[in-house]
């Protein structure tokens, strides 16, 4: 395969860029999940 | 604090409007369809990557440099399609004062900001074999370097105000006014001289690309999009989330002050 490195280093931008925001986006719902329902007098009915 | 209260739409499409801008509605609604948004955008974007990585034919002219396109190929069509969400999302917030809007426009950004990051990385990075600079001042290029730019002023404006209201409404403007580059974007390869290639798929013609790679890009360009359909979705029901744990948290402050004024009356 030619030109290797600049394969590898595109789709590892693209790779650690589009994880992050995956994984930053998961944790953030989960927290804000829990935070609410141990809050949120409605999540107790 | 539940936002969809206050809000007393007026003309029959702003009723169905205001339908779905009900937090409550949306959370259920999306709790619902984002896992199905998740595994499907996860799964098309690994099937495009592999085709294309290992299965699509290398280019004559380009070698397996071409397999970089797979990604910033769909990244720059996100690029565009996420910034004319964003502002589809202020006019939105801007003339029905929708609720989610704000909080939709407020989580495109950062994502949008994001895909630009990729495709201008790895525009970056092909152009360095195949054009021999890392980075040249051609009109797609630097338009798509303003496109970036958008993106940072808005994420930086919606976050600049203490009353998210105002943020929100200084947002929206500059994302409706920067909405005149994305037909910079479209037609700089036909406006002006420029090194970057003309646009190889169009809606109006046939692409001028060898089916064998055409089927690996679409599908990664379809997963992509649908991956970050999600993001945006997941972080704006964290949005819509937190916004309410801080009204609740407001109405028990304000409570808890209440009662001790009360207390030292």
């Amino acid at each position: 395969m030619t030109h290797l490195t600049y394969i590898i280093a595109a789709y590892g931008v693209a790779v650690v860029v589009a994880g992050w925001f995956s994984v930053d986006a998961w944790v953030r719902m989960g927290r804000a999940r829990r935070r609410l329902s141990a809050i949120d007098p409605r999540s107790h009915r | 604090m539940d936002t969809s209260t206050t809000l007393a739409p007026s003309s029959g499409s702003g009723r169905s409007l205001h339908r779905f801008a009900n937090p409550g509605r949306f959370l259920r609604l999306s709790g619902k369809v984002l896992p199905f948004l998740a595994t499907l955008g996860l799964g098309l974007t690994l099937i495009g990557l592999v085709w294309g990585l290992f299965f699509a034919p290398a280019d004559w002219q380009q070698g397996d440099a071409v397999r970089i396109i797979y990604i910033h190929v769909p990244t720059a069509w996100l690029a565009s399609s996420g910034y004319l969400g964003l502002a589809i999302c202020s006019v939105f917030s801007l003339v029905w004062r929708h609720p989610l809007a704000d909080l939709a426009a407020a989580e495109i950004g950062p994502v949008g900001a994001g895909a630009t990051a990729i495709c201008l990385a790895t525009g970056s990075i092909w152009g360095k074999p195949m054009w021999g600079a890392w980075w040249v001042w051609d009109a797609r290029l630097t338009s798509v370097l303003v496109l970036f730019f958008l993106y940072l002023g808005h994420i930086a404006l919606v976050r600049a105000f203490d009353n998210p209201e105002r943020g929100a409404r200084a947002g929206a403007i500059l994302a409706l006014v920067g909405v005149v580059n994305l037909p910079i974007i479209k037609f700089s390869v036909d406006w002006w001289n420029t090194l970057h290639q003309p646009a190889t798929i169009t809606l109006t013609g046939s692409p001028t690309m060898y089916v064998g790679m055409l089927w690996p890009l679409l599908f990664s360009a379809l997963g992509m999009s649908l991956g970050f359909v999600a993001i945006v979705v997941a972080r704006t029901r964290a949005g819509v989330m937190e916004r309410r744990i801080r009204g609740l948290l407001l109405a028990r402050a304000q409570q808890e002050a209440g009662a001790r004024s009360g207390v030292a009356a």
